[in-house]
């Protein structure tokens, strides 16, 4: 593609959705401007704050450093697709404070909670490495994180024993 | 500004061919960093290697483990051989950027990017990786150690791309990584080192102390010589043979090589009976 | 409680200044000086953009008075003639297109003849770089108690010291950004802000206009610090000044890059002790220095001296003090509002300095704390007498008694004796800082906020008080809850938009719960009142009185009403500086326990105690929040955060290059309230917000002092000031190879 951009296609929070791209967009810009997801935000634009950060194909990524035609074909799952149910523990422990990291922060928490096996090999600290918050000291996040770990979910009965 | 979609390795090659002057980007972890800026800054030609599956995944053969150039991080990360046959591998990869940045960059991306502070470069170097290269008339294989020239310059064709990295299975009587940066996650290299032995035989990499990633082979000649050492002062002439570290925003040369040297001595300590 | 916006934000619904839907708007960029200072020759535009497509917006563009109306009024909303900083604003572009409009700000050259600048605060500058009065010194304060050069002639030990802080940027994790419009004849503002209120004022400066044509709203705002307490209004009036000559809305976002290079910053600082002491430790008299870089303007640099200086002392007891404090002019982009507003500064002198002195004395650091900590019936350097019933030994010993600190310090000692390459220590700090505006600023600023009874029997809180991250709008409702015994879906808070709310003050200084929740409980009496219920009528018969009201008042307004009117206890004297400073003050002890790793120089803290006794605890999750969130941003100024300066302006301008704390980087903060209501606050409530910032930068630097052997002197303590310390100060012959 040169100039007018490319159609693509994508899985966004289970849906199919179809979008002109330009060559200079991002999956933030995608997100934010081209589908109207504000929820992902931007911190920084050099992938060092993970205020973008949505889960592609799964695993989380800062969607300042994709750009959008990268997106094509691939399963892209933001911050709006965490039921809010889910999020008792993080708002019970004081996890957000100003609100601008918080939706990068959920989405490397809800990776963290849907693999929970995460935990075997990582500390807390480690995944949440790269989510800046200025606000809380993290402590607030890593607590609420902790409880989210610990609780049963709604409709994953057992949980994690 | 103009970017090239290829879906398989045979049209990325032919790509890259007819489109010598074309950036390839995979993870982007580097190369999109502030990325509206750069590309209003200039108008390129890309080449995105994201949709070719030839260089995704990695695999065991006896004698190696064979790394697709698209290969990231979190893909060694989880792999639990990995971890118990080539540590320096996840222990490296652990310490690039966080998952975020785990989950995109590449192995060859770190490679082909040629920082002097690329974190998986000095490991593999350590284990003596071999490259492979392709254009579309050939594969040539080149090892790692010969692959960098200068800063940002590489043994590398206008026409290849880089789709494997060969690192051999082998055992090592001493293996070890560690890496410096700014705070303790999410840095960029300051310094880092990373050695192995093997029947005496020593690699010792350094990273962010010279224009490229660089083996320090003085101090690998000295330290399977024997020569005793009895403080990080006697590794320093050495060390300044091999690497050139300089005063930038992130750290001085002072403090680079004054860490290196520390680094070396107290680790080496403990498994070199020269060094007291 | 829980944190009333707190789902919003979860779940990504939080609308900041960049979610607002709206059609057809421009995206305005701003054109910088090339130079720190000089004369403006003349702007060039390229030939390679069609400037057709753009709005360009210069100083003759500016209706009214080409200032930023604030202390004074030497800011130019955008440069004319001269320029003072490099970044200073010169021009403005809008255009549809955001990469048409980042090549374009490109293509335009502003040509500077340039001249000497001032790069250095703390030298006194020759005369050719003399460019603010006949000395360059913004402000000058001076602070005197007793005899102090008698006291340091007699005293038995007189020990200087020398200290120094760089700058730091905020890093709220929302950049700067303005949204303006205008519709029916009223420019109108949406976005980041702790100060609507500011905001108007300066609009009526520069704009020409009466208020009735301005209206200011704050959208959801992502931290702010004081980052967003001055600042926010040269970017409102720049985002205005293109939508009225554009005749559409204008976006102005700032991206990561521009924000750090261009912003203000705490202000670094220099501060000089000379203090006279007995054998016991005992202080006898206090000659104390302030410096601190002002910048290119003075924005809020005095008052930022002003709580330097008062705080420069420490929370200690001594008959003989003189604090002499300037702020200077430099060529840098002005520093400005920043957590602690100058008190972090002259009180990690302060408590750096008592460490030197019991160091050189002998003595420990708790006893040379527990001897001066000022009692009740003592003054403060100001002469003010704290009766406020807080005991200041107990909060140190609580902190000492929660962080081991005996223990870990024969441990340590051990540790370090046997240990090649790591070296432990722990560090502590006592400290205190003052809530709410100082002086007699509380009474200038003259607050008013509103109860409003809708038809309904809701009850809607109005002020200009700001949420930003710190609660205010959670606090707020649990204090109109509590004091009407009303539940909290009976309570909303109104936006803070100028159209809608009265002006209560700016959300700074640690005011907004201590002195507008008061406030609020006063204007929730009054509605009460205006119902015509009594004292004790309980919440359901408020709201059928409210809605009883509006059934035999149709149509009019009923608005409970609260001013401010100052404690009777405070007297302030501005012009001698002497009197009560501040209404309450917050005290702290903090206990920091570190690592020092001896190969590469890196401090780690291992475990953080924060003590602090901060009147009645309206929240404590919020609370606790907010300390070990500032703990976590002081321990980034301690250690990690340093502006490289190029031309007076930070050239790590990327947060690669300027580093935070992560998860990884910080031990979880330990965090205990001690708690002695203060009668005037809300429900006994003392401000709290910047507390925490005070005392981490000492606590730790004392920690590294004692696990090296070192007497650090300045922060950020980044591992290359460490190998400083290390290879410098001590004997080469050391046992730290």
């Amino acid at each position: 593609m040169s100039g007018d951009g490319v159609e693509i296609r994508l899985t966004l929070n289970g849906e199919q959705v179809a979008a002109r791209v330009g060559e200079h967009d991002r999956l933030l810009d995608l997100l934010r401007y081209g589908l109207r997801r504000t929820g992902t935000k931007e911190g920084c634009g050099e992938g060092e704050c993970g205020a973008c950060t949505v889960l592609l194909d799964g695993v989380p990524v800062n969607s300042c450093l994709v750009p959008a035609w990268q997106a094509r074909g691939r399963s892209v799952e933001t911050v709006e697709a965490v039921p809010e149910e889910e999020l008792a523990a993080l708002l019970e422990s004081g996890a957000t404070q100003c609100g601008a990291c918080t939706p990068g922060v959920v989405m490397t928490a809800w990776w963290v909670r849907r693999n929970r096996e995460l935990v075997d090999t990582h500390s807390l600290r480690e995944l949440m490495a790269g989510n800046l918050c200025r606000c809380t000291g993290y402590d607030g996040i890593i607590d609420g994180l902790a409880a989210w770990l610990a609780s049963t979910a709604s409709g994953e009965p057992g949980g994690p024993g | 500004m103009t970017v090239f979609l290829p879906r398989d390795l045979d049209e990325a090659l032919e790509l890259r061919d007819r489109h010598p002057g074309a950036t390839a980007v995979a993870g982007g972890t580097d190369l999109c960093v502030l990325w509206p800026e750069r590309v209003a800054a200039r108008r390129d030609e890309w080449l995105d290697l994201s949709g070719v599956a030839e260089l995704r995944g990695h695999e065991w053969t006896d004698g190696a483990l064979i790394l697709g150039a698209g290969t990231t991080y979190w893909d060694v990360i989880r792999d639990r051989r990995a971890g118990e046959e080539l540590p320096l591998l996840v222990e490296a990869a652990r310490q690039v950027g966080a998952v975020q940045i785990q989950t995109r960059g590449t192995w060859g991306g770190n490679i082909v990017n040629a920082s002097p502070a690329a974190d998986g470069v000095p490991v593999l170097m350590a284990y003596d990786a071999v490259l492979e290269l392709r254009s579309r008339s050939e594969t040539v294989e080149l090892p790692l150690a010969d692959f960098y020239l200068g800063y940002k310059e590489m043994r590398l064709a206008p026409d290849q791309l880089l789709t494997r990295i060969h690192v051999p299975r082998r055992t090592y009587d001493l293996q070890w990584f560690e890496k410096v940066g700014s705070r303790s996650a999410q840095a960029i290299t300051k310094v880092g080192v990373a050695v192995t032995r093997r029947d005496g035989e020593w690699r010792v990499v350094a990273n962010s102390v010279a224009p490229t990633v660089r083996r320090c082979r003085s101090l690998e000649s000295l330290l399977a010589e024997g020569l005793p050492v009895s403080g990080p002062a006697d590794l320093m002439g050495a060390l300044e043979s091999d690497v050139t570290p300089i005063d930038d925003i992130r750290s001085t040369a002072e403090y680079r090589l004054e860490v290196l040297a520390r680094l070396l001595y107290w680790r080496l300590r403990d498994v070199c009976p020269s060094i007291t | 409680m829980k944190r009333v916006e707190g789902l919003s934000k979860l779940t990504g619904r939080e609308l900041y200044v960049d979610d607002l839907p709206v059609d057809g708007f421009l995206w305005g960029a701003t054109v910088r000086s090339p130079a720190a200072r000089g004369r403006i020759r003349g702007i060039r535009f390229d030939d390679s953009v069609d400037w057709s497509e753009f709005t360009v917006v210069d100083h003759r563009d500016i209706p009214g008075t080409n200032a930023i109306f604030l202390i004074e009024e030497d800011q130019p909303v955008l440069a004319h003639g001269r320029v003072r900083h490099l970044h200073e604003p010169v021009l403005l572009l809008a255009h549809p297109r955001r990469e048409e409009l980042r090549r374009a700000v490109e293509a335009v050259h502003v040509d500077v003849d340039a001249e000497p600048p001032v790069l250095d605060f703390r030298l006194t500058p020759d005369r050719e770089r003399i460019q603010y009065g006949d000395d360059n010194v913004l402000k000058r304060l001076r602070i005197e108690k007793g005899e102090v050069e008698r006291a340091l002639a007699q005293a038995p030990h007189v020990i200087e010291g020398v200290y120094e802080t760089g700058a730091q940027e905020h890093v709220y994790l929302e950049t700067q950004g303005m949204l303006a419009w205008e519709e029916d004849g009223v420019i109108t503002i949406a976005g980041s802000m702790q100060c609507p209120y500011y905001i108007v004022e300066a609009f009526e400066h520069a704009l020409g206009r009466t208020p009735d044509r301005i209206r200011i709203i704050q959208a959801a705002t992502g931290g702010g610090f004081g980052g967003k307490e001055e600042f926010p209004s040269g970017i409102a009036l720049h985002a205005a000044l293109l939508a009225l000559k554009a005749g559409r809305p204008v976006k102005l976002i700032y991206d990561r890059s521009e924000d750090l290079a261009v912003t203000t910053k705490r202000h670094p600082s220099r501060v000089r002790h000379r203090t006279g002491v007995d054998g016991d430790g005992k202080l006898l008299g206090q000659d104390i220095e302030v410096v601190l870089d002002g910048g290119a303007y003075v924005t809020l640099s005095p008052v930022v001296l002003s709580r330097s200086i008062i705080h420069a002392a420490g929370p200690y007891a001594c008959d003989h003090v003189r604090i002499d404090g300037r702020a200077m002019f430099t060529n840098s982009p002005p520093f400005g509002a920043f957590r602690g507003f100058g008190a972090p500064q002259s009180l990690f002198a302060c408590e750096r300095h008592m460490d030197r002195i019991a160091a050189e004395l002998g003595i420990d650091p708790v006893e040379i704390r527990k001897i001066n900590l000022i009692r009740d019936g003592d003054s403060t350097a100001t002469g003010q007498v704290i009766a406020d019933g807080a005991d200041r030994v107990q909060v140190l010993d609580r902190a000492l008694d929660l962080a081991d600190y005996y223990e870990r310090r024969t441990a340590h000692a051990g540790f370090n004796a046997a240990e090649p390459t790591r070296r432990r220590g722990i560090g502590l700090a006592t400290f205190f800082h003052g809530a709410g505006f100082t002086g007699s600023g509380e009474l200038f600023l003259d607050s008013e906020v509103h109860v409003a009874g809708l038809p309904d029997g809701r009850i809607e809180v109005r002020t200009a008080n700001v949420e930003m991250g710190q609660g205010t709008l959670t606090v707020f409702t649990s204090l109109v809850c509590d004091r009407l015994g009303v539940p909290a879906e009976a309570v909303t808070i109104a936006p803070a938009d100028t159209s809608l709310v009265p002006n209560s003050g700016p959300t700074v200084a640690s005011r907004t719960v201590m002195v507008v929740g008061g406030l609020l409980e006063k204007a929730s009496d009054d509605l009460r009142t205006r119902t015509g219920l009594p004292a004790d009528a309980d919440g359901r018969a408020i709201r059928e009185a409210i809605r009883e009201w509006h059934r035999s008042h149709p149509g009019e307004p009923l608005i409970g009403k609260a001013k401010y009117e100052q404690p009777e206890h405070i007297h302030w004297d501005d012009e001698t500086y002497r009197g009560d400073a501040y209404g309450a003050y917050a005290w702290g002890a903090y206990v920091a326990d570190v690592e020092v790793d001896l190969r590469t120089f890196a401090v780690s803290v291992r475990d953080f105690v924060a003590v602090q006794e901060v009147g009645r605890v309206l929240h404590e999750t919020l609370a606790r929040g907010q300390i070990q969130g500032g703990v976590v941003q002081a321990l980034g100024w301690a250690l990690l955060e340093e502006c490289k300066w190029r031309d007076g302006a930070m050239e790590n301008a990327q947060l690669t290059n300027y580093v935070i704390p992560t998860a990884g980087d910080v031990p979880p903060i330990r965090v205990e309230f001690l708690e002695s209501p203060y009668p005037h606050g809300a429900r006994g409530a003392k401000g709290i917000g910047e507390l925490p910032f005070d005392g981490v930068a000492p606590a730790v630097a004392n920690a590294v002092a004692g696990a090296t052997g070192t007497d650090p002197a300045s922060v950020p303590l980044t591992p290359e000031t460490v190998m400083d310390l290390i290879l410098r100060q001590r004997p080469p012959a050391g046992s730290l190879t």
